[in-house]
């Protein structure tokens, strides 16, 4: 693995049953505060590819190394573990917690990662850290409201759901279509305060869409069909 | 601690739902309890009638009619036993004290009990108490009457009021012994007991408002005014029971079959604890299909828990998914499930307590006049403890059920659901 690479997969195969592989990856790696967009076609197994990078799933076979550590060789606690500690997710929607305000939304990531409980204890504990992103994303008033999360508009959902991937500086950012229901505008402007965050915090971003609209934001961009290079024939 | 505290948060989002469910988990527990505190009590209440007497002995009938009658005045004795009798067994060598009962007449639909003054100073209740005097003092002379706390409370009697007496249980015009009034002298404490809704009269004025009857009727131009009753011997022919004390309670037996094999006359003599014991076997049945009926309302209620947080796991997949997603593990979804099982039952419970303890408080009064059951508000006691923690262990028992579905949804869903 290259010292910079926080994500390294070799020879990964993934499918829901082991007989049917929906996901080959041949070779990967992703240098660290890297902005990557990662594009399929429905069904090519985009979701799943996040599933095997946060260590809800493990590979059938291949090798899948994460901030230098083999995935597949953590117990499923340590991978909650793990996930809790380096990874921000954020979905295409339904994102919150509904009974849970703006900040302890954001904050929900401190009650299972010890890691990020510290990171943030530095920069003078959870409520204060939250109040700083949420304030940088520009929701300083709702967090301050404490209007019930149900009752913002999608894009300051996604929004709070973005202050919580960032909360307590995660090493990796994986973000499902968090675009898809925002409209053109908010997109982008979604898309550049997401951007500014990670590199004020130094995450590498792992961007899922269909949306190929938005690739050229990216520095990098991966199509999943090419992930997999063709298996050489059986004896040959 | 995180995880109940979000299942603190989560009920509160659902708080509706979440309050019918603990109102009904908190009425199956005021079932439960009201159901047992009842039955305990009247456990209590059946067992501390009578407490220090050895014996009861009354005319050869059934054992429990025997008790029935001479204690909770309850049915009628068959026959009697006569005076004579009760004399030559009273003088038995290891016979402490006796008490004569005579039964049979009432007063305004409580019954009147003729006796004597032993019947103050030897009868106990609740294992050690004597009766008290809570106004007045006891029967001296032949027309002076002694109410219970109930008969007085309820009639509004206060010494000096005049009573009439009526011939047998029912208080019409015709039966009564209006010529030979008595007066209330003496007004007992609250015994908790039969005594309490007995008019105690003496033998002697008993014997007097009968001198001019026959056969149950007023005797046709047989009339004797009270002031010429007195003249007259009161000393009664008949009593319908007698309750008896020994001197050491290893005489029981020996009086009990010298009473039995007695042959004068067809004799009972009884232990009273031993049949009180077999009367509430008896009437057992019917208080266990009770409590049986009210534990299936507390499963009615559980069922009805689990049945909502089922229903509303489908909708709470993408939470469960937001979860994992931030790090929590599949028992802590588990936990999350059960926690909000275990808040809503014991929320249920504290409801449920609350809610007896009011009920009691309000209704105790009623519960008396209408049972003759006094209930005590006391802590619950370490029974009604256990029923409250087979509650509580129960629902989380049966919020199992929808957390390990919920566990097997984080399981299977990961962070990827398509609701």
């Amino acid at each position: 693995m290259s010292a910079a690479a926080v994500i390294e997969a070799a020879d990964v195969e993934f499918g829901w049953t082991p007989d049917q592989p929906l996901l080959r990856i041949e070779r990967l790696a992703i240098p660290a505060g890297q902005r990557v967009f990662v594009h399929g076609p429905s069904g090519s197994g985009k979701s799943s590819l996040l599933s095997l990078l946060a260590g809800v799933v493990v590979p059938q076979r291949g090798s899948l190394r994460v901030l230098g550590t083999e995935i597949s060789r953590l117990a499923g606690s340590a991978r909650d573990t793990f996930r809790a500690d380096h990874f921000g997710i954020i979905f295409q929607m339904f994102n919150l917690v509904p009974y849970l305000s703006v900040t302890e939304n954001v904050t929900l990531p401190c009650r299972f990662s010890r890691r990020r409980r510290h990171q943030v204890a530095a920069r003078g504990g959870a409520d204060r850290e939250a109040a700083r992103l949420l304030e940088h994303l520009d929701l300083g008033a709702e967090a301050r409201s404490r209007r019930a999360v149900s009752r913002l508009s999608v894009g300051q959902q996604q929004r709070v759901a973005a202050a919580r991937a960032l909360l307590g500086r995660p090493e990796i950012l994986l973000a499902d279509e968090p675009t898809s229901a925002l409209d053109a505008d908010r997109r982008e402007a979604f898309l550049r305060l997401l951007f500014r965050e990670c590199e004020s915090e130094g995450a590498t971003l792992l961007f899922v869409s269909h949306d190929r609209s938005l690739e050229g934001l990216f520095a990098r961009t991966l199509a999943l069909a090419d992930l997999a290079a063709p298996r050489p024939a059986p004896g040959a | 601690m995180a995880i109940l505290a979000l299942a603190g948060k989560s009920l509160l989002n659902r708080r509706v739902t979440a309050i019918l469910l603990i109102l009904s988990i908190a009425l199956s527990v005021v079932l439960l309890l009201g159901v047992e505190r009842l039955r305990t009590q009247a456990r209590a209440g059946f067992a501390n009638t009578i407490s220090g007497t050895d014996l009861i002995v009354g005319a050869r009938t059934g054992a429990t009619a025997l008790l029935l009658h001479s204690v909770f005045r309850i049915g009628y004795a068959t026959n009697n036993v006569s005076w004579t009798s009760y004399q030559e067994l009273a003088r038995h060598p290891r016979v402490r004290w006796t008490i004569p009962l005579s039964l049979g007449d009432s007063h305004r639909g409580f019954a009147v009990l003729g006796t004597t003054a032993d019947y103050f100073r030897h009868y106990r209740y609740a294992r050690v108490r004597g009766l008290e005097l809570e106004a007045g003092a006891i029967f001296d002379d032949v027309y002076d009457a002694v109410v219970g706390a109930d008969v007085a409370r309820e009639l509004g009697y206060r010494v000096g009021q005049p009573i009439v007496v009526a011939h047998g249980a029912v208080d019409a015009g015709v039966s009564r012994h209006d010529d030979k009034p008595f007066r209330v002298v003496g007004i007992l404490g609250k015994t908790g007991t039969p005594v309490d809704r007995t008019v105690h009269v003496s033998l002697a004025g008993l014997e007097a408002i009968h001198l001019d009857w026959q056969s149950g009727m007023r005797a046709p131009g047989a009339a004797v005014s009270a002031e010429e009753a007195r003249l007259r011997d009161l000393t009664p022919r008949s009593i319908t029971a007698f309750l008896v004390g020994l001197d050491s309670r290893t005489a029981v037996f020996h009086v009990q079959r010298f009473v039995n094999d007695y042959r004068k006359e067809p004799l009972l003599a009884i232990l009273p604890g031993v049949v009180l014991q077999e009367l509430w076997e008896a009437i057992g049945v019917a208080e266990q299909a009770l409590l049986g009926v009210s534990a299936l309302v507390a499963l009615v209620g559980l069922f009805g828990m689990v049945t909502a947080l089922l229903t509303g796991l489908n909708e709470r997949r993408r939470e469960m998914a937001v979860l994992r997603s931030v790090g929590a593990r599949p028992r802590h979804v588990l936990a999350l499930v059960v926690g909000e099982a275990a808040a809503l039952a014991a929320a249920g419970i504290a409801v449920g307590v609350g809610l007896l303890y009011l009920a009691l408080f309000v209704a105790r009064g009623l519960i008396q006049t209408r049972l003759g059951l006094w209930i005590e508000i006391g802590f619950p006691s370490a029974h009604e403890w256990l029923l409250l923690a087979a509650v509580l262990l129960a629902s989380i028992v049966a919020g199992l059920w929808p957390a390990l579905r919920a566990y097997r949804y984080s399981l299977t869903d990961g962070m990827t659901v398509h609701v």
